[in-house]
């Protein structure tokens, strides 16, 4: 059973921090989601929108990569679902707007506007909110990987370019 | 035409992305999907050359409150420029990029900076051109590290350094501006400087606007990260940044802006010369003593970028005949066109020279033109051209500017320009005696001619320099005229804002 294994992740102290870290995340970690989310949905009625709940369910995810280590996190969202879901939000965004085309105008807000201060108004922009929170969300942690996980393999590179620097500085 | 306009930008944002989840499928498909955008493009490129001035308002919102897009002869020009070398480096990159891993992400770095270009060109909004300005920019960082040595990762810091200075400048210009203004849209900024004239703050953007695009456009005091990068990025995108970025960047958005928001003025004029001026003899003779083939090109492209600079400044000048300023735009303008061509050939050239030798080093090459005639007969052809030798395009160009400036009484600046053009003539000649004449190295014996898709841009790019020096009424008539036309012409830029 995969629940068991992660069971077993959260409380191995082989993964990740110690269970104070383990516990508080696990409590703050929903409210996490569910904020950004909401900051995501409301973003045509309230301050905020897509980048910035994006980039809060971005530190959701890097929350639980740093609490729990980098197997559970690369599970819940691994590197090539979210450079498949930053590529995909950038192409949804885009066909919204050239879907404003069938109106006669490059990102014409073309569907119905709804009553104003509901959560089904403002026509095409919450479409576009989600796509772009989307997109932050996966390109945000995949950042994060990039710089932490595989980011292991950079500082490789660079201790052999210093061992080559010192080689030939013998020479 | 008129209602896709906003095309130009979403094709290469649409197909960047695409490309990388076609990639995903099947790797060979990247390549064809690339060429497909750039072609595309291209055409539209061309047909926009034969359309009227218009203005399109993004969303159907009316400016001054939505954001506009302008198409006039200016950006008709540059929006050419971008796309035909864009499409000729894309065909060359289908084979050159072999050499490295992961072309897809190339092509899509490739397509978000012509977007980003194509973006800054067409827009005519203040907040939008800093969008795309940024957009241009970071995919270049990216690619000019893209071979991921040691020396390109350097390179591609310095760049993203001194490039992150020249948008803070920018920004910071465009928050002062909006300031002043209760405004972003370009003509409506422009009318509102109207009625507050001159003052303090207004010279303080202007000053902010000449350091930023000119850290981009790489005038000389501030173009120290231009030669570690352009000679570090692949060869395709050498050609690219030297041939059209730090125009479309740089050149562009100086002159569109000083021209059209800020209107002409003596004391902007003469900077802008004097940078011009510097930019040339500065850059031509730290080129000269070059012996990195590419390096040597990339100080030749701030010395030329000088001319460009030099004509523009006296275009602005309010002093001079309106006929000599305008003769001296032109000439910028012309020399502006005739650098995108012949800089991106040399380039493409020394990357197949590259591609073959496995070296740029002038003085380790050698009697190549018994092994790549075609590459060496391109390189040959361009490098006449940058040098001015008649009637190839860049004598021409070069003419009308030193003609204008003898005229309208800069002399000194006149004698700089002949005497700059000398230098780069020798400077060309001892490029030729080192890489295409003299004695074959022993380990060249068995290379060969680079392969057809490289060449064959190279051959476009050659006849190209070759048919607008013979051509060049036509070049003139077609798209030149139009282009100075626009820029001297501040009352048409400001009825935009009305709609056509």
């Amino acid at each position: 059973m995969a629940d068991d294994k992660i069971k077993k992740m959260i409380h191995d102290s082989e993964h990740g921090m110690t269970s104070i870290v383990k516990t508080i995340v696990r409590f703050v970690i929903g409210i996490i989601f569910v904020f950004g989310v909401y900051i995501i949905l409301y973003g045509h009625l309230t301050p905020g929108g897509g980048f910035a709940g994006g980039v809060i369910l971005a530190c959701g995810y890097i929350i639980l990569t740093l609490g729990f280590g980098k197997i559970l996190g690369l599970k819940k969202l691994s590197d090539k679902v979210a450079s498949v879901l930053d590529t995909a939000g950038v192409l949804v965004f885009l066909i919204i707007g050239l879907a404003g085309f069938t109106g006669g105008y490059f990102f014409l807000n073309f569907m119905a506007k709804g009553e104003i201060f509901h959560l089904a108004s403002a026509g095409t922009i919450p479409l576009m909110n989600i796509a772009i929170g989307v997109k932050v969300t996966a390109s945000i942690f995949a950042v994060f990987i990039a710089l932490s996980i595989f980011g292991k393999f950079v500082s490789a590179l660079g201790e052999s370019s210093e061992e080559n620097r010192k080689g030939s500085n013998e020479e | 035409m008129q209602g896709y306009y906003p095309l130009f930008t979403a094709i290469p944002l649409g197909m960047a992305f695409f490309n990388l989840l076609a990639a995903k499928i099947n790797q060979k498909i990247s390549d064809f999907l690339a060429f497909l955008a750039m072609a595309s493009l291209s055409v539209m490129a061309v047909k926009m050359l034969f359309e009227a001035p218009f203005a399109y308002h993004v969303g159907g919102w009316a400016p001054p409150f939505g954001i506009l897009l302008i198409s006039d002869g200016l950006s008709s020009m540059l929006l050419v420029i971008i796309n035909v070398i864009g499409l000729l480096a894309m065909i060359y990159s289908t084979k050159y990029m072999d050499s490295y891993t992961a072309k897809e992400k190339y092509y899509t770095l490739f397509l978000l900076m012509i977007a980003g270009m194509n973006g800054v060109v067409i827009t005519g909004d203040l907040f939008n051109l800093y969008v795309f300005l940024e957009i241009a920019s970071i995919a270049s960082y990216a690619l000019v590290g893209f071979g991921c040595e040691k020396n390109e990762l350097e390179a591609s810091f310095k760049y993203l350094i001194l490039g992150g200075v020249a948008s803070t400048l920018i920004l910071f210009g465009i928050a002062f501006l909006y300031s002043l203004t209760g405004t972003l849209n370009m003509p409506d900024v422009a009318i509102e400087l109207g009625k507050i004239g001159m003052n303090k703050g207004v010279g303080f953007v202007m000053a902010l606007f000449i350091a930023g695009f000119g850290l981009k456009a790489s005038s000389v005091p501030f173009h120290a990260w231009l030669p570690d990068a352009h000679p570090s990025a692949p060869a395709p995108i050498s050609a690219m940044l030297s041939g059209v970025l730090i125009k479309a960047l740089g050149v562009y958005s100086i002159a569109r802006l000083m021209f059209h928001i800020f209107g002409p003025s003596a004391l902007v004029s003469s900077i802008i010369m004097f940078l011009g001026a510097l930019s040339m003899v500065v850059g031509v003779f730290l080129a000269v003593g070059q012996h990195d083939f590419k390096r040597m090109l990339a100080y030749h492209s701030i010395s030329q970028m000088g001319y460009v600079t030099l004509g523009i400044g006296l275009g602005l000048n309010p002093n001079v005949s309106p006929a000599l300023a305008a003769l001296a735009l032109f000439g910028g303008l012309f020399h502006m066109v005739n650098h995108a061509v012949f800089k991106s050939c040399l380039f493409l050239c020394s990357g197949a020279f590259e591609y073959r030798t496995g070296t740029r080093d002038k003085l380790k090459m050698g009697g190549l033109v018994r092994k790549m005639p075609v590459t060496s007969a391109t390189c040959s052809i361009a490098s006449l051209s940058i040098s001015g030798v008649p009637p190839f395009n860049g004598f021409w160009s070069k003419l009308i500017i030193i003609f204008a400036f003898l005229k309208a009484g800069y002399t000194i600046y006149g004698v700089l320009a002949i005497f700059v053009a000398f230098m780069t003539m020798i400077s060309f000649i001892r490029l030729q005696m080192n890489v295409l004449f003299g004695e074959l190295p022993k380990r060249f014996e068995k290379i060969k001619e680079a392969p057809f898709l490289m060449t064959l841009p190279l051959v476009v790019l050659a006849i190209l320099c070759l048919a607008i020096g013979i051509a060049y009424p036509f070049i003139d008539s077609v798209m030149l005229e139009a282009a100075k036309d626009t820029l001297l012409d501040q009352a048409a830029f400001l009825s935009f804002i009305a709609g056509v």
